[in-house]
Protein backbone atom coordinates (compact mmCIF):
# COMPACT_ATOMS: atom_id res chain seq x y z
CA UNK A 1 0.00 0.00 0.00
CA UNK A 2 1.30 3.44 -0.88
CA UNK A 3 2.30 5.73 2.02
CA UNK A 4 1.64 9.45 1.49
CA UNK A 5 3.30 12.16 3.55
CA UNK A 6 1.18 15.29 3.93
CA UNK A 7 1.10 17.94 2.62
CA UNK A 8 1.10 16.51 -0.89
CA UNK A 9 2.63 18.33 -3.84
CA UNK A 10 0.50 18.85 -6.94
CA UNK A 11 2.62 16.24 -8.70
CA UNK A 12 1.95 13.70 -5.98
CA UNK A 13 -1.77 14.43 -6.04
CA UNK A 14 -1.86 13.98 -9.78
CA UNK A 15 -0.22 10.59 -9.49
CA UNK A 16 -3.15 9.26 -7.42
CA UNK A 17 -5.90 7.25 -9.09
CA UNK A 18 -9.43 6.67 -7.81
CA UNK A 19 -9.52 3.28 -6.09
CA UNK A 20 -5.87 3.35 -4.88
CA UNK A 21 -5.46 2.15 -1.31
CA UNK A 22 -3.20 4.58 0.58
CA UNK A 23 -1.86 5.32 4.07
CA UNK A 24 -1.82 8.98 5.11
CA UNK A 25 0.85 10.44 7.42
CA UNK A 26 0.99 14.02 8.70
CA UNK A 27 -1.35 16.74 9.86
CA UNK A 28 -5.05 17.05 9.03
CA UNK A 29 -7.92 19.14 10.40
CA UNK A 30 -11.29 17.90 11.62
CA UNK A 31 -14.46 19.73 10.61
CA UNK A 32 -18.01 18.57 9.93
CA UNK A 33 -21.47 20.13 9.54
CA UNK A 34 -21.55 22.86 12.20
CA UNK A 35 -17.88 23.86 11.71
CA UNK A 36 -18.36 24.15 7.94
CA UNK A 37 -21.37 26.39 8.49
CA UNK A 38 -19.35 28.59 10.87
CA UNK A 39 -16.41 28.79 8.47
CA UNK A 40 -18.74 29.75 5.66
CA UNK A 41 -20.31 32.47 7.80
CA UNK A 42 -16.85 33.74 8.83
CA UNK A 43 -15.83 34.04 5.16
CA UNK A 44 -19.09 35.85 4.35
CA UNK A 45 -18.26 38.38 7.05
CA UNK A 46 -14.83 38.84 5.52
CA UNK A 47 -13.06 37.10 8.41
CA UNK A 48 -10.19 34.64 8.32
CA UNK A 49 -10.63 30.88 8.60
CA UNK A 50 -9.54 29.40 11.94
CA UNK A 51 -6.58 27.58 10.31
CA UNK A 52 -4.36 27.91 7.27
CA UNK A 53 -6.34 26.31 4.46
CA UNK A 54 -3.41 26.43 2.02
CA UNK A 55 -2.73 22.85 0.95
CA UNK A 56 -4.70 21.57 3.96
CA UNK A 57 -6.62 18.31 4.33
CA UNK A 58 -9.96 18.21 6.19
CA UNK A 59 -11.28 15.02 7.77
CA UNK A 60 -15.08 14.94 8.16
CA UNK A 61 -15.28 13.40 11.61
CA UNK A 62 -16.95 13.95 14.96
CA UNK A 63 -15.08 11.58 17.28
CA UNK A 64 -16.17 10.16 20.61
CA UNK A 65 -14.36 11.56 23.68
CA UNK A 66 -10.98 9.95 24.41
CA UNK A 67 -10.48 7.84 27.52
CA UNK A 68 -7.51 6.42 29.38
CA UNK A 69 -4.85 8.70 27.93
CA UNK A 70 -5.66 7.91 24.30
CA UNK A 71 -5.30 10.72 21.74
CA UNK A 72 -8.87 10.33 20.51
CA UNK A 73 -11.90 8.07 20.83
CA UNK A 74 -13.68 6.31 17.97
CA UNK A 75 -12.99 8.38 14.86
CA UNK A 76 -14.43 7.15 11.57
CA UNK A 77 -15.67 9.31 8.69
CA UNK A 78 -19.08 10.92 8.47
CA UNK A 79 -21.09 11.34 5.24
CA UNK A 80 -19.22 13.87 3.08
CA UNK A 81 -22.20 14.92 0.94
CA UNK A 82 -23.53 17.13 3.71
CA UNK A 83 -20.40 19.27 3.36
CA UNK A 84 -20.82 19.64 -0.42
CA UNK A 85 -22.48 23.09 -0.26
CA UNK A 86 -19.43 24.51 1.54
CA UNK A 87 -16.62 22.61 -0.17
CA UNK A 88 -15.95 24.32 -3.54
CA UNK A 89 -15.38 27.63 -1.76
CA UNK A 90 -12.79 26.01 0.53
CA UNK A 91 -11.04 24.32 -2.40
CA UNK A 92 -10.83 27.68 -4.17
CA UNK A 93 -9.12 29.06 -1.08
CA UNK A 94 -6.50 26.31 -0.99
CA UNK A 95 -8.02 23.13 0.49
CA UNK A 96 -6.41 20.22 -1.35
CA UNK A 97 -7.64 17.12 0.42
CA UNK A 98 -10.78 15.81 2.09
CA UNK A 99 -11.43 12.55 3.91
CA UNK A 100 -14.95 11.24 4.39
CA UNK A 101 -17.36 8.62 3.12
CA UNK A 102 -19.89 8.56 0.32
CA UNK A 103 -20.55 10.46 -2.86
CA UNK A 104 -19.79 14.11 -3.65
CA UNK A 105 -21.83 16.32 -5.96
CA UNK A 106 -20.80 17.62 -9.38
CA UNK A 107 -19.72 21.02 -8.04
CA UNK A 108 -17.23 19.37 -5.69
CA UNK A 109 -15.98 17.09 -8.46
CA UNK A 110 -15.45 20.08 -10.74
CA UNK A 111 -13.51 21.93 -8.04
CA UNK A 112 -11.39 18.83 -7.35
CA UNK A 113 -10.52 18.64 -11.06
CA UNK A 114 -9.90 22.34 -11.52
CA UNK A 115 -7.63 22.78 -8.50
CA UNK A 116 -6.06 19.29 -8.59
CA UNK A 117 -7.34 18.35 -5.18
CA UNK A 118 -8.19 14.84 -3.99
CA UNK A 119 -11.05 13.27 -2.06
CA UNK A 120 -10.21 10.25 0.08
CA UNK A 121 -12.74 7.78 1.46
CA UNK A 122 -12.23 5.90 4.71
CA UNK A 123 -14.28 2.95 5.94
CA UNK A 124 -17.45 4.15 7.67
CA UNK A 125 -18.22 2.42 10.94
CA UNK A 126 -14.59 1.50 11.59
CA UNK A 127 -13.91 4.26 14.11
CA UNK A 128 -12.16 2.06 16.67
CA UNK A 129 -9.64 0.77 14.12
CA UNK A 130 -9.09 4.19 12.56
CA UNK A 131 -8.40 5.73 15.99
CA UNK A 132 -5.21 3.65 16.10
CA UNK A 133 -3.80 5.76 13.26
CA UNK A 134 -4.40 9.07 15.06
CA UNK A 135 -1.54 9.86 17.38
CA UNK A 136 -2.26 13.43 18.45
CA UNK A 137 -5.20 15.80 18.68
CA UNK A 138 -4.98 19.54 19.39
CA UNK A 139 -7.82 22.06 19.70
CA UNK A 140 -8.05 24.71 16.98
CA UNK A 141 -11.44 26.42 17.08
CA UNK A 142 -15.16 26.30 17.96
CA UNK A 143 -14.68 24.20 21.09
CA UNK A 144 -18.31 24.84 22.04
CA UNK A 145 -19.27 22.50 19.20
CA UNK A 146 -17.92 19.56 21.25
CA UNK A 147 -17.43 16.59 18.89
CA UNK A 148 -17.90 18.99 15.96
CA UNK A 149 -15.07 21.35 17.01
CA UNK A 150 -12.20 22.04 14.61
CA UNK A 151 -9.08 20.21 15.80
CA UNK A 152 -5.70 19.33 14.35
CA UNK A 153 -4.84 15.65 14.14
CA UNK A 154 -1.51 14.02 13.54
CA UNK A 155 -2.05 10.77 11.68
CA UNK A 156 0.27 7.89 10.99
CA UNK A 157 -0.56 5.29 8.35
CA UNK A 158 -4.21 6.30 8.26
CA UNK A 159 -5.83 3.79 5.87
CA UNK A 160 -8.12 5.08 3.14
CA UNK A 161 -8.84 4.93 -0.58
CA UNK A 162 -8.60 7.60 -3.25
CA UNK A 163 -12.27 8.47 -3.78
CA UNK A 164 -12.08 11.18 -6.46
CA UNK A 165 -8.81 11.83 -8.25
CA UNK A 166 -7.56 14.97 -10.01
CA UNK A 167 -9.16 13.85 -13.26
CA UNK A 168 -12.55 13.50 -11.61
CA UNK A 169 -12.65 9.69 -11.63
CA UNK A 170 -14.90 8.44 -8.84
CA UNK A 171 -14.28 5.24 -6.86
CA UNK A 172 -18.03 4.63 -6.69
CA UNK A 173 -18.36 4.61 -10.47
CA UNK A 174 -15.20 2.73 -11.36
CA UNK A 175 -16.46 -0.80 -11.83
CA UNK A 176 -19.72 0.42 -13.34
CA UNK A 177 -17.91 0.91 -16.62
CA UNK A 178 -16.40 -2.57 -16.62
CA UNK A 179 -18.63 -4.74 -18.77
CA UNK A 180 -19.49 -8.17 -17.47
CA UNK A 181 -19.00 -7.18 -13.85
CA UNK A 182 -20.35 -10.08 -11.77
CA UNK B 1 -61.55 -5.65 43.28
CA UNK B 2 -58.08 -5.52 44.70
CA UNK B 3 -55.35 -6.66 42.35
CA UNK B 4 -51.88 -7.49 43.60
CA UNK B 5 -49.52 -5.09 41.92
CA UNK B 6 -45.89 -5.88 41.43
CA UNK B 7 -43.68 -2.99 42.50
CA UNK B 8 -40.76 -2.18 40.24
CA UNK B 9 -38.43 0.73 40.92
CA UNK B 10 -37.71 2.88 37.89
CA UNK B 11 -34.09 2.96 39.15
CA UNK B 12 -33.77 -0.56 37.77
CA UNK B 13 -34.80 0.73 34.36
CA UNK B 14 -32.24 3.54 34.60
CA UNK B 15 -29.43 1.13 35.52
CA UNK B 16 -30.33 -1.37 32.81
CA UNK B 17 -30.39 1.35 30.17
CA UNK B 18 -27.08 2.89 31.28
CA UNK B 19 -25.29 -0.43 30.98
CA UNK B 20 -26.93 -1.39 27.68
CA UNK B 21 -25.86 1.96 26.16
CA UNK B 22 -22.25 1.12 26.96
CA UNK B 23 -22.44 -2.50 25.85
CA UNK B 24 -23.96 -1.93 22.43
CA UNK B 25 -21.57 0.94 21.66
CA UNK B 26 -18.46 -1.20 22.02
CA UNK B 27 -19.56 -4.78 21.43
CA UNK B 28 -20.77 -5.79 18.00
CA UNK B 29 -23.28 -8.61 18.31
CA UNK B 30 -21.93 -12.04 17.34
CA UNK B 31 -24.47 -12.47 14.53
CA UNK B 32 -23.20 -9.30 12.83
CA UNK B 33 -19.55 -10.34 13.15
CA UNK B 34 -20.24 -13.79 11.73
CA UNK B 35 -22.17 -12.18 8.87
CA UNK B 36 -19.04 -10.08 8.13
CA UNK B 37 -16.93 -13.24 8.11
CA UNK B 38 -19.33 -15.04 5.80
CA UNK B 39 -19.43 -12.03 3.47
CA UNK B 40 -15.62 -11.72 3.50
CA UNK B 41 -15.23 -15.37 2.53
CA UNK B 42 -17.66 -14.99 -0.36
CA UNK B 43 -16.19 -11.69 -1.60
CA UNK B 44 -14.31 -11.63 -4.89
CA UNK B 45 -13.87 -7.87 -5.21
CA UNK B 46 -10.54 -6.92 -3.67
CA UNK B 47 -11.51 -3.52 -2.23
CA UNK B 48 -14.76 -4.89 -0.79
CA UNK B 49 -12.88 -7.76 0.83
CA UNK B 50 -10.46 -5.22 2.36
CA UNK B 51 -13.43 -3.30 3.78
CA UNK B 52 -14.93 -6.42 5.36
CA UNK B 53 -11.57 -7.38 6.87
CA UNK B 54 -11.34 -3.88 8.35
CA UNK B 55 -14.83 -4.24 9.84
CA UNK B 56 -13.91 -7.58 11.42
CA UNK B 57 -10.72 -6.07 12.90
CA UNK B 58 -12.64 -3.02 14.01
CA UNK B 59 -15.16 -5.11 15.97
CA UNK B 60 -12.33 -6.92 17.74
CA UNK B 61 -10.45 -3.70 18.59
CA UNK B 62 -13.63 -2.00 19.82
CA UNK B 63 -14.41 -4.81 22.22
CA UNK B 64 -10.84 -5.40 23.44
CA UNK B 65 -10.01 -1.73 23.94
CA UNK B 66 -13.42 -0.44 24.95
CA UNK B 67 -13.56 2.05 22.07
CA UNK B 68 -16.94 2.55 20.34
CA UNK B 69 -17.36 0.55 17.12
CA UNK B 70 -18.38 3.77 15.39
CA UNK B 71 -17.95 7.39 16.46
CA UNK B 72 -21.64 8.01 15.78
CA UNK B 73 -22.86 6.29 18.92
CA UNK B 74 -26.36 7.12 17.81
CA UNK B 75 -29.60 8.49 19.14
CA UNK B 76 -31.16 6.23 21.76
CA UNK B 77 -34.54 4.70 20.97
CA UNK B 78 -36.12 2.87 23.87
CA UNK B 79 -39.11 0.56 24.06
CA UNK B 80 -40.64 -0.03 27.48
CA UNK B 81 -43.02 -2.97 27.43
CA UNK B 82 -44.67 -2.99 30.82
CA UNK B 83 -46.91 -5.70 32.20
CA UNK B 84 -50.26 -4.31 33.31
CA UNK B 85 -49.73 -5.61 36.82
CA UNK B 86 -46.64 -3.51 37.35
CA UNK B 87 -46.67 -0.49 39.62
CA UNK B 88 -43.66 1.74 39.05
CA UNK B 89 -42.07 3.35 42.09
CA UNK B 90 -39.37 5.97 42.72
CA UNK B 91 -40.37 8.40 39.99
CA UNK B 92 -41.37 8.68 36.37
CA UNK B 93 -40.44 6.04 33.80
CA UNK B 94 -39.53 8.53 31.08
CA UNK B 95 -37.24 10.47 33.38
CA UNK B 96 -35.54 7.25 34.44
CA UNK B 97 -34.99 6.31 30.79
CA UNK B 98 -33.38 9.65 30.05
CA UNK B 99 -31.23 9.49 33.19
CA UNK B 100 -30.08 6.04 32.09
CA UNK B 101 -29.18 7.30 28.62
CA UNK B 102 -27.38 10.32 30.04
CA UNK B 103 -25.34 8.16 32.41
CA UNK B 104 -24.65 5.55 29.75
CA UNK B 105 -23.31 8.16 27.34
CA UNK B 106 -21.48 10.54 29.67
CA UNK B 107 -19.89 7.93 31.94
CA UNK B 108 -18.64 5.79 29.08
CA UNK B 109 -17.13 8.35 26.72
CA UNK B 110 -19.85 7.97 24.09
CA UNK B 111 -20.63 10.83 21.75
CA UNK B 112 -23.36 13.32 22.56
CA UNK B 113 -25.14 13.61 19.21
CA UNK B 114 -28.50 15.17 20.07
CA UNK B 115 -29.44 18.82 19.45
CA UNK B 116 -32.28 20.51 21.32
CA UNK B 117 -33.93 22.37 18.45
CA UNK B 118 -34.00 20.71 15.02
CA UNK B 119 -34.26 23.80 12.82
CA UNK B 120 -32.95 26.97 14.44
CA UNK B 121 -30.57 26.71 17.39
CA UNK B 122 -29.33 23.14 16.92
CA UNK B 123 -27.53 23.27 20.25
CA UNK B 124 -26.03 20.03 21.51
CA UNK B 125 -27.75 18.89 24.73
CA UNK B 126 -24.41 17.32 25.84
CA UNK B 127 -26.17 14.29 27.36
CA UNK B 128 -27.42 12.55 24.22
CA UNK B 129 -30.93 13.01 25.61
CA UNK B 130 -33.82 13.10 25.12
CA UNK B 131 -34.19 9.54 23.94
CA UNK B 132 -37.09 8.53 21.69
CA UNK B 133 -39.34 6.51 24.01
CA UNK B 134 -42.14 4.11 23.10
CA UNK B 135 -44.25 2.49 25.76
CA UNK B 136 -46.46 -0.55 25.36
CA UNK B 137 -48.69 -2.37 27.79
CA UNK B 138 -48.48 -6.14 27.92
CA UNK B 139 -49.84 -8.81 30.19
CA UNK B 140 -48.10 -9.92 33.34
CA UNK B 141 -45.87 -8.33 35.92
CA UNK B 142 -42.54 -7.82 34.26
CA UNK B 143 -40.96 -5.07 32.25
CA UNK B 144 -39.11 -5.64 29.02
CA UNK B 145 -36.74 -2.94 27.83
CA UNK B 146 -35.32 -2.81 24.33
CA UNK B 147 -32.85 -0.20 23.23
CA UNK B 148 -31.32 0.73 19.91
CA UNK B 149 -28.55 3.29 19.29
CA UNK B 150 -29.27 4.52 15.78
CA UNK B 151 -26.67 6.28 13.66
CA UNK B 152 -27.88 8.98 11.35
CA UNK B 153 -25.75 8.34 8.27
CA UNK B 154 -28.20 5.54 7.61
CA UNK B 155 -31.27 7.02 9.34
CA UNK B 156 -31.05 9.92 6.87
CA UNK B 157 -31.55 7.50 3.98
CA UNK B 158 -34.73 5.94 5.31
CA UNK B 159 -38.03 6.55 3.52
CA UNK B 160 -41.76 6.02 3.75
CA UNK B 161 -44.27 5.79 0.94
CA UNK B 162 -48.03 5.44 0.93
CA UNK B 163 -48.46 2.69 -1.67
CA UNK B 164 -51.89 1.60 -2.83
CA UNK B 165 -53.28 -1.95 -2.56
CA UNK B 166 -52.84 -2.38 -6.33
CA UNK B 167 -49.08 -1.84 -6.05
CA UNK B 168 -48.82 -5.29 -4.46
CA UNK B 169 -45.62 -7.16 -3.69
CA UNK B 170 -43.94 -5.76 -6.77
CA UNK B 171 -44.57 -2.23 -5.57
CA UNK B 172 -43.01 -3.03 -2.21
CA UNK B 173 -39.90 -4.53 -3.82
CA UNK B 174 -39.56 -1.52 -6.16
CA UNK B 175 -39.79 0.94 -3.30
CA UNK B 176 -37.21 -0.90 -1.20
CA UNK B 177 -34.92 -1.05 -4.24
CA UNK B 178 -35.33 2.64 -4.89
CA UNK B 179 -34.53 3.45 -1.26
CA UNK B 180 -31.39 1.28 -1.29
CA UNK B 181 -30.15 2.89 -4.51
CA UNK B 182 -30.60 6.31 -2.95
CA UNK B 183 -28.77 5.17 0.18
CA UNK B 184 -25.89 3.88 -1.95
CA UNK B 185 -22.43 4.19 -0.41
CA UNK B 186 -23.38 7.04 1.93
CA UNK B 187 -25.24 5.00 4.53
CA UNK B 188 -22.34 2.61 5.33
CA UNK B 189 -23.28 -0.64 3.62
CA UNK B 190 -23.51 -3.58 4.17
CA UNK B 191 -26.91 -2.67 5.55
CA UNK B 192 -29.48 -4.19 7.82
CA UNK B 193 -32.87 -3.09 6.51
CA UNK B 194 -36.14 -2.89 8.44
CA UNK B 195 -39.31 -2.81 6.36
CA UNK B 196 -42.71 -2.00 7.83
CA UNK B 197 -45.82 -2.79 5.79
CA UNK B 198 -49.31 -1.73 6.84
CA UNK B 199 -50.72 0.32 9.71
CA UNK B 200 -50.86 4.07 9.26
CA UNK B 201 -48.34 6.68 8.14
CA UNK B 202 -46.92 6.94 11.67
CA UNK B 203 -47.20 3.35 12.92
CA UNK B 204 -45.64 1.99 9.74
CA UNK B 205 -42.43 3.94 10.40
CA UNK B 206 -42.24 2.60 13.95
CA UNK B 207 -42.83 -0.91 12.60
CA UNK B 208 -39.87 -0.63 10.24
CA UNK B 209 -37.66 0.36 13.16
CA UNK B 210 -38.95 -2.54 15.26
CA UNK B 211 -38.00 -4.91 12.46
CA UNK B 212 -34.36 -3.95 13.10
CA UNK B 213 -34.59 -5.36 16.63
CA UNK B 214 -34.77 -8.91 15.34
CA UNK B 215 -31.75 -11.20 15.17
CA UNK B 216 -30.22 -11.44 11.70
CA UNK B 217 -31.45 -15.01 11.22
CA UNK B 218 -34.89 -14.45 12.70
CA UNK B 219 -37.52 -14.42 9.97
CA UNK B 220 -41.08 -13.15 9.85
CA UNK B 221 -43.30 -15.90 11.31
CA UNK B 222 -45.65 -15.73 8.28
CA UNK B 223 -44.12 -17.85 5.50
CA UNK B 224 -45.22 -15.39 2.77
CA UNK B 225 -43.50 -12.48 4.47
CA UNK B 226 -40.46 -14.64 5.24
CA UNK B 227 -40.26 -15.41 1.52
CA UNK B 228 -40.55 -11.70 0.77
CA UNK B 229 -37.57 -11.08 3.08
CA UNK B 230 -35.57 -13.54 0.97
CA UNK B 231 -36.66 -11.91 -2.30
CA UNK B 232 -35.71 -8.49 -0.97
CA UNK B 233 -32.29 -9.70 0.17
CA UNK B 234 -31.57 -11.26 -3.22
CA UNK B 235 -32.66 -8.04 -4.95
CA UNK B 236 -30.46 -5.95 -2.61
CA UNK B 237 -27.36 -8.01 -3.24
CA UNK B 238 -27.94 -7.94 -6.99
CA UNK B 239 -27.66 -4.15 -6.82
CA UNK B 240 -23.93 -4.63 -6.21
CA UNK B 241 -23.60 -1.58 -4.03
CA UNK B 242 -21.44 -3.76 -1.79
CA UNK B 243 -19.44 -3.00 1.34
CA UNK B 244 -18.80 0.78 1.49
CA UNK B 245 -20.21 1.09 -2.01
CA UNK B 246 -17.20 -0.53 -3.70
CA UNK B 247 -19.46 -2.84 -5.74
CA UNK B 248 -18.92 -6.07 -3.84
CA UNK B 249 -21.39 -8.90 -3.39
CA UNK B 250 -22.89 -8.03 0.00
CA UNK B 251 -25.09 -4.95 -0.01
CA UNK B 252 -27.32 -6.10 2.86
CA UNK B 253 -26.65 -8.53 5.68
CA UNK B 254 -30.38 -8.99 6.28
CA UNK B 255 -33.76 -7.50 5.41
CA UNK B 256 -36.51 -7.82 8.03
CA UNK B 257 -40.17 -7.30 7.22
CA UNK B 258 -42.86 -6.58 9.83
CA UNK B 259 -46.50 -6.38 8.86
CA UNK B 260 -49.65 -5.11 10.54
CA UNK B 261 -53.31 -4.56 9.60
CA UNK B 262 -54.11 -1.47 7.55
CA UNK B 263 -57.03 0.41 5.94
CA UNK B 264 -58.92 -0.96 2.90
CA UNK B 265 -57.64 1.97 0.82
CA UNK B 266 -53.96 1.84 1.63
CA UNK B 267 -50.63 0.07 1.98
CA UNK B 268 -48.04 2.20 3.77
CA UNK B 269 -44.47 0.95 3.39
CA UNK B 270 -41.55 2.23 5.46
CA UNK B 271 -37.91 1.37 4.88
CA UNK B 272 -35.61 2.02 7.82
CA UNK B 273 -32.05 1.85 6.57
CA UNK B 274 -29.50 0.76 9.14
CA UNK B 275 -25.78 0.49 8.57
CA UNK B 276 -23.72 -2.53 9.56
CA UNK B 277 -23.45 -0.97 13.05
CA UNK B 278 -26.90 -2.26 13.98
CA UNK B 279 -26.82 -1.88 17.76
CA UNK B 280 -29.61 -3.05 20.04
CA UNK B 281 -30.11 -4.96 23.27
CA UNK B 282 -32.84 -6.21 25.54
CA UNK B 283 -33.27 -6.47 29.30
CA UNK B 284 -36.06 -7.91 31.42
CA UNK B 285 -36.88 -6.64 34.89
CA UNK B 286 -38.92 -8.92 37.12
S1 LIG C 1 -24.07 5.20 9.16
FE1 LIG C 1 -23.64 3.75 10.84
S2 LIG C 1 -21.57 2.99 10.48
FE2 LIG C 1 -21.86 4.81 9.23
S3 LIG C 1 -21.05 6.46 10.47
FE3 LIG C 1 -23.25 6.38 10.88
S4 LIG C 1 -23.51 4.99 12.64
FE4 LIG C 1 -21.43 4.73 11.87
Amino acid sequence: MRRLNLPLSEEERMSLKAGDAVLLCGEIYTARDAAHKKMHEALARGEELPFNIENAVIYYVGPTPAHGGLAIGSAGPTTSGRMDPYTPELIELGLRGMIGKGRRNEAVKEAVKKYKAVYFVAVGGAGALLSHSIIKREPVAYEELLAEAVTKLTVKDFPCFVGIDCEGNDIYDLDERVPGRD
Amino acid sequence: MIVDMKEISVKKIEDAIASMCRDIAVTASPDIVSAFEKAANAETNEKSKAVLDILIDNARIAKEENIPICQDTGMAIVWIKAGQEVHFTDGLVNEAVNRGVERGYTENYLRASVVDDPLYERKNTKTNTPAVIYTELTEGDRVEIEIMAKGFGSENKSALKMLTPADGEEGVIEFVKDTLLKAGPNACPPFVIGVGIGGTFDSCAVLSKKALLRKLDEHNPDARYAALEEKLLTMANELKIGPMGFHGRTTALAIKVENEPTHIAGMPVAVNVCCHVCRHAKAVIE
